[in-house]
This record gives structure tokens, C-alpha cells and sequence, in this order.
């Protein structure tokens, strides 16, 4: 009765979001908006179809002989249990696949860890629980943490569209250029991940880690913390505002007279 | 041929629970320790429903986000050290001596102790869910800085993992001395069954790395009580450093959790398909090769601390190379299965679905050796699919097989065999509906470990949760079926299964409290 229960509950559910929002891109990776993005998107897709076509081999092997080699068949079982040159093949024929994949992942790491000619360079900080972004050689920092209401978090009002990946100030950054991010912590581990940049770091306390990123397109893309950081790990995402390098002059001016005034106010 | 053995003073022994706090016999101790392992298995999957639960539908419904972090950790702990760690060392204790014509353990007293010392271990940790500060929040891999900010649970929770490492290194240190001293004439090291192998080589593993993380939590808490530095940045220490020594343990950790079921699969699958398993020797290599690659491959599970490059690329390679020692394993069970006759009694349809669904987790396993790709799975709901693919159907699937395979031989009873095989369908119904959507709403962006998600990631969560409860229910059919099982059924013959072989079925079911007293006649 149970699993029968569940099984209509199941095929609701699965009707459910083939009619509302379900898609082929939900249930995979993103393929981002940097080229490495789509190169990683791509060797993704490698792998999981060599995977497919290992596992389509393997398992139909395995299918093949449970239907055909069963004793109800009245099949006598055969005797043999070794062979030199199966085990070889089947040890050197992997061996050589793993290789085909090895090679493009190692080129596209490669890339990953290319941080030269970066134009704008970004310090970001990870606290308990929010972010802190100071663009460097700029007199330009804030910090940026969760906007998402506590009614909303404690089901008390409706959850907005943007429940849990908003945040009060967004990562301003241009397009086309070449953005180096400088990672540490203040306090625990944290990670800082935003999925369409394929970027994935740890922010730890002591260090300074580096990534690179050039942004194809403009828009707003969504992250969030990656690496276990305490109560509210689940609350400190990241929103990233990639606009032209005109408009991003534009608000970087402002931001910078803004401050240089508040600066003047205190010191008043 | 059985050998009944005439009863002697030897098998005098106290009733009642003295029996059990005593007793120093191979099969007793292997009997607690499965018992420790399927309590321990409950309170574990309690934790996991409490996850579940709450991560039903977006939003805090029904716990705060600390608790719920205690939640993941201590469901990990109890699961690894708790279950499947003891589970095997259950099945190690009943059949090693037995597989290799041995009377008992080498060591009987240590064997006594290495139990008793975990339920102590277990309290320990476990009463730090009432403790000020709440239980370990900071996840099982206890990473600082964050897991010195545990309350008072933190002595606790490192002298707890002292006793299992403890009771780890003393059982492992056994089961060598057992394997290597107690085999009856003729047992040569390449007659003896996989499943004695593939413990030899996890008891290596064992008594290499527990001193490993001993030695890691021991840090942890000078650095917490003591004003020592070695992971704390602002004293000079190095917080990267906990996580080398810790998946240096936590790697072949992995291994310790799975070797052991790769001999019990090896042993199910030729004797329901009736044919020898094909290629032993390559079996027994790819063992220890997985063992070796498995103390070189630590460091992939930090692919994100920011490594060089040339360590990426090292720790990419090494372990796409584990993808071929454990093919080898596949490729030989399934030439196992080609052209036997078989039949699909529970044992055997467990160590399939084990075959299937572990594939599946390599698979993946596979997909995040791959360095770029792992900067978006890691510490995603990926990577939570991958490792519960492994331990799930893969390792408590092979305890399982293990059970249904030799209980008529512990018990003297049959099980019934129709509810054997609804309690595996529904279990691989429901890991599947559980542990599958989560592929999904990893690589769509869910980090792991969080207590609440954004919107897209709604529906998956609700299909994994309601997996994870008809997983746990069917659970209680497995309970069920063992204590009617003990109580009374069918009897068993000593062959139990048609296409037995080995020593074990040249016994009584079940066999005399003590056996092969005598060493058997090895041909």
C-alpha cells in the first residue's frame, strides 16, 4: 500500500514538472557565460557520455546473462575462470580511454590557472556569514549578504523567485575583461562559487587564493557559499552584475566619489 | 562431509548477558558486533530522516540550521565508524576463521575488548547531543577552524573517535595475525576465499591511517585546549595542513569501507551462478593495487584549496587510475556471471543490485577525478550522490547480501525467502528515488550541507526525501526477517546453497560453538 501510494505521489510529482518548469538544463550543469565555463561544460558532457556508452556495454553484458544464463533455462554452467589476454585487454583498453580524457581536462586546467594580463583585481572575503569585495587599486569595498526576508526563510510570507540567491549589494564587474579574484577568509573556511563562471574557490584564513574570468555576456548570475562555514552556511550567497565596460566606468566613478565624500564627512 | 564436533568444557560458557560481556568466541563477538552495527544503523538513519525532513520543501520547518549541521555530521560518524565499519568487522569475526579452517581469532581477549570499547565510543558521542553548544556541527571531516567552534561536545567527540580507532586498529591488527597464523594446513595465501583477502588488505589499510587521524584530532584539540598553532593561521599554523592529514586517512578510509565488500560479492556471485569466479589472481592484484592508489589520491578531494597546478594535475591522474584496478573487479564479476546458470535468491540479488548501482557511483567517482569539472561538482549534491551510491548500495547492499548469505549458516534457519526479495526491491526502489535526484540538483547548483535552498532545487528535494523514507521503512522488513530468521524457519542443510563452496559450508548450520578445532583437510 505504501509504495503504491508513493509510486502515484512519484509519477504526480514527475507529470508535475514536465508541465511547469522542468527542462533539460535543470537537471544538468550550466554551461556558464566564460569560454572556460563551456570547455568545463564540455568535458563534463565527455566523460558522462563515455560513461553512458561503458555502461551501456557493462550492464548489457550483465543483462544479457542474467536473462539468457539463468538455471531455469535448464543451461549447464561452464567452467572456465581465467584468461591472461582478457585481463590484459581489459586493463590496457581503459587505461587509454582514461588517457583520452586526461588530456583535454589537463589543457583546460591548465587554462584555469592562467591569471596573466588580468585588468581588474577584486579582494574578496568571507566572514560568518557574508561577503566582503574591495576592488583593488580602488577605494572601493562593501560588503554584500542576504536580502532574502526572515518571513520568507520561517514560511511566513511567500518566497520571492530569487528565495535565498539575493543579495543587498551585487559584485559589480565588466564584460570582457579579464577580473582576477584574490580569496581569503576572516574567519572559517568558505568557498566562494557562482556556477555560470565556473568558478569554485576556498576562502581560508591565511591564504590568498587567485582565480581569473572573463565574462562573455552581460547579466546577473548567482552563487553561493560552497564549503561548510557554521549556522547560516546555507544564507550567504553571491550575485554577480556583469554590465559594460562603460557602465561599470560609469558606477565605478561614483562609488569611488561616494566614498571619498563619506570618507570627507567623518573626518570632518 | 560435516564435521560435528563432540561437545567439550570448551563450550561451557555463562548464560545471559555474562555470556555476551565475556565471551571471547569468534562467532559471539561477530554476532555483537552486527547487532552494534544495526542499532547503530537505525540511529543513523533517524539523523537522516531529520535531514530529510527538513529539506522536504524550502524553507526552516522543523529544525534550526545548527542542529541540522549537527544532523549531517553525526549521521556520517554513526554511519561510517558506527555501521559500516563495525558490520564488516562483524562479518570478519563470524566467517574468517571459519573461510581459512581456523578454531578461533588470533587473539581472543583483544577481540573481546576491540568490541566492548564501542558502545562506549558510541555514548560518548552520541550524549553530545544534549551537551551545551549542541553536538559536532562542523561536519565528520571536522575541518578547522570551523570545528573548533563545537561547545562542549569537543572533547568528547575527539575522545570518541580515539575509541573507535582504537577498537579499528585493534580488530584490524587481529584479523592479520588471524589470517596469516591460524590458516589450516594446505590454506596457502592464493587458496584462501577474496573475502579473507580483501580484509587482509583493509586491515593494512586500517592499522596505516587510524594513527593517521588519531594523530590529526589529537591536533585539533591541543589546538583547542592546549594554545597550540597547528592549523590556526593567526598563531602561524596552517588550516590546509588538517585537511592533507585528514583525507590522507579519509582516503583510503573509503577503501577500508569498500574492500571488504568486494569479497563478499565475490563470493555470492560464483556460487549462485554456480560457475568459479574468473580471474581470482587479477581479483587479489586489483585488490591491493586499489589499496596502493588509495594512500596516493588523497589531495582530489581538495581540488578547490588552492593547489598548484602541478598538484592537481598529480592527484587528476592518480586517481583516474583507480578507474582501472576497480574495472578489472567489474569486468571479472560480470565474466563470472557470463554463461553460469544462475539463480537470484535475495544474497544474489543484492550483490547485482550492488554490482549496478556501485558501477554507477564509480561512474560519477570517475567524473570528479576530472580537476576542471570538480570546480562545479565539489561540495555540491554531486558529490553526495556519488559517496551515497557507493556506501549505500554498494557497501550496506554487500552487508546485506552478507547477511542473507550466511544466515541460514549462523542461524540453522532459512529466511523467508519472498520477503528477502520484496526488502531488496523496495530498497532498490527507494535508494535509487532517494540517491538519484541528487545528481540533479548538484549539478544544478545545491551546495551540500545546507539546511535550506532556493526555489529551483524544490522538486528533486521532495522526491529524494520521500525516497529516503520508504528507504528507511523498508529497512524495518530487514529487522524483522533477521529476528524471525533466528527464532525458528526452515531448517537449513549444511550446504545451504547449491553452488556453495568453501569452507563454511562444511559445517553444520549452525556450526558447533567452536569449530575446526581440528584443522579441516585442505585439498
Amino acid at each position: 500500500m505504501f509504495l503504491i501510494k508513493n509510486l502515484i505521489l512519484f509519477i504526480t510529482l514527475m507529470a508535475n514538472f514536465s508541465l511547469a518548469n522542468a527542462g533539460w538544463l535543470d537537471l544538468n550543469m550550466t554551461e556558464g557565460v566564460t569560454d572556460i565555463s563551456q570547455e568545463v561544460f564540455g568535458l563534463h558532457m565527455l566523460i558522462l557520455w563515455i560513461c553512458v556508452v561503458i555502461g551501456v556495454l557493462v550492464f548489457g553484458a550483465m543483462f544479457w546473462s542474467i536473462l539468457m544464463h539463468r538455471k531455469s533455462k535448464g543451461v549447464t554452467p561452464a567452467t572456465f575462470h581465467e584468461s591472461t589476454s582478457l585481463e590484459f585487454l581489459w586493463t590496457i583498453v581503459p587505461f587509454v580511454i582514461l588517457i583520452g580524457m586526461a588530456v583535454p581536462a589537463t589543457k583546460t586546467l591548465i587554462k584555469m590557472y592562467d591569471h596573466s594580463d588580468s585588468e581588474i583585481h577584486i579582494k574578496i572575503t568571507g566572514y560568518q556569514w557574508l561577503w566582503q569585495y574591495e576592488y583593488l587599486n580602488t577605494n572601493v569595498s562593501f560588503y554584500s549578504k542576504l536580502s532574502t526576508p526572515y518571513d520568507e526563510i520561517y514560511n511566513k510570507s511567500t518566497k520571492n523567485v530569487n528565495y535565498l540567491q539575493e543579495v543587498d549589494k551585487e559584485l559589480i564587474v565588466p564584460v570582457n575583461k579579464k577580473i582576477r579574484f584574490l580569496l581569503t577568509s576572516n574567519d572559517v573556511l568558505h568557498a566562494w562559487w557562482v556556477p555560470d563562471l565556473a568558478l569554485k574557490k576556498d576562502a581560508i584564513p591565511g591564504y590568498i587564493n587567485e582565480m581569473s574570468v572573463v565574462i562573455n555576456e552581460p547579466g546577473i548570475y548567482r552563487g553561493r557559499c560552497a564549503e561548510l562555514c557554521g549556522r547560516h552556511h546555507g544564507f550567504m550567497p553571491i550575485v554577480i552584475k556583469a554590465v559594460e565596460e562603460k557602465e561599470y566606468e560609469e558606477w565605478l566613478a561614483n562609488a569611488e566619489k561616494a566614498k571619498t565624500s563619506d570618507v570627507a564627512k567623518i573626518n570632518k | 562431509m560435516s564435521s560435528v564436533v563432540k561437545d567439550t568444557h570448551h563450550d561451557e560458557h555463562p548464560s545471559g548477558i555474562m555470556r555476551w560481556i565475556t565471551t571471547t568466541n569468534h562467532k559471539d563477538i561477530g554476532t555483537l558486533y552486527l547487532w552494534f552495527a544495526m542499532i547503530m544503523f537505525f540511529i543513523g538513519g533517524l539523523m537522516a530522516l531529520v535531514i530529510r525532513s527538513e529539506l522536504f520543501q524550502p524553507g526552516l520547518q522543523f529544525v534550526d540550521p545548527q542542529f541540522f549541521n549537527s544532523m549531517t555530521t553525526m549521521h556520517a560518524l554513526v554511519m561510517i565508524f558506527g555501521v559500516v565499519m563495525p558490520a564488516f568487522t562483524g562479518l570478519a569475526n563470524w566467517m574468517i576463521p571459519i573461510m581459512i579452517g581456523g578454531p578461533d581469532m588470533a587473539l581472543p581477549r583483544m577481540n573481546n575488548w576491540s568490541f566492548w570499547i564501542m558502545p562506549f565510543a558510541f555514548s560518548m558521542l552520541l550524549s553530545t547531543l544534549w551537551m551545551d553548544g549542541g553536538a559536532p556541527a562542523g561536519g565528520w571531516t571536522l575541518y578547522p577552524p570551523l570545528s573548533l567552534q563545537t561547545g562542549d561536545a569537543f572533547p568528547f567527540l575527539i575522545f570518541a573517535i580515539h575509541f573507535m580507532g582504537l577498537s579499528s586498529i585493534m580488530g584490524a591488527i587481529n584479523i592479520v595475525a588471524t589470517i596469516l597464523n591460524m590458516r589450516a594446513p594446505g590454506m596457502t595465501l592464493m587458496k584462501m576465499p577474496l573475502f579473507v583477502w580483501t580484509w587482509l588488505i583493509t586491515a593494512f589499510l586500517l592499522i596505516a591511517v587510524m594513527p593517521v587521524l588519531a594523530g590529526g584530532v589529537t591536533m585539533l584539540l591541543t589546538d583547542k585546549f592546549f594554545g597550540t598553532s597547528f592549523f590556526n593561521a593567526a598563531g602561524g599554523g596552517d588550516p590546509v595542513m588538517f585537511q592533507h592529514i585528514f583525507w590522507f586517512f579519509g582516503h583510503p578510509e573509503v577503501y577500508i569501507l569498500i574492500l571488504p565488500s568486494f569479497g563478499v560479492v565475490s563470493a555470492i556471485i560464483p556460487t549462485f551462478a554456480r560457475k568459479p569466479l574468473f580471474g581470482y589472481s587479477s581479483m587479489v592484484y586489483a585488490t591491493a593495487s586499489i589499496a596502493f592508489l588509495s594512500f596516493i589520491v588523497w589531495a582530489h578531494h581538495m581540488f578547490t584549496v588552492g593547489m598548484p597546478l602541478a598538484g592537481e594535475v598529480f592527484f587528476m591522474f592518480a586517481t583516474m587510475l583507480i578507474a582501472v584496478p576497480t574495472g578489472v573487479k567489474v569486468f571479472n564479476w560480470v565474466t563470472t556471471m557470463w554463461k553460469g546458470a544462475m539463480t537470484f535468491e535475495t544474497p544474489m540479488l543484492f550483490a547485482i543490485g550492488f554490482i549496478v548501482m556501485f558501477t554507477i557511483g564509480g561512474f560519477s567517482g570517475l567524473m570528479l577525478a576530472i580537476t576542471p569539472a570538480d570546480f562545479q561538482y565539489h561540495d555540491t549534491y554531486f558529490v553526495v550522490a556519488h559517496f551515497h551510491y557507493v556506501l549505500v548500495p554498494g557497501s550496506i547492499f554487500a552487508i546485506m547480501a552478507a547477511c542473507y548469505f550466511w544466515l541460514p549458516k549462523w542461524t540453522g534457519n532459512m529466511y523467508p525467502e519472498t520477503l528477502g526479495k520484496i526488502h531488496f526491491w523496495l530498497s532498490t526502489f527507494f535508494v535509487n528515488l532517494t540517491f538519484f535526484p541528487m545528481h540533479f540538483v548538484g549539478l544544478a547548483g545545491m551546495p551540500r550541507r545546507i539546511p535550506d535552498y532556493s526555489l529551483q532545487f524544490a522538486d528533486y528535494n521532495m522526491i529524494a526525501s520521500i525516497g529516503a523514507f520508504g528507504f528507511g521503512f523498508a529497512q524495518l522488513i530487514f529487522l524483522y526477517l533477521i529476528i524471525k530468521t533466528i527464532k525458528g524457519g526452515s531448517k537449513a542443510t549444511d550446504q545451504v546453497w547449491e553452488g556453495a563452496e568453501g569452507l563454511e559450508w562444511t559445517l553444520s548450520s549452525p556450526p558447533p560453538y567452536h569449530s575446526f578445532s581440528t584443522p579441516p583437510v585442505i585439498k
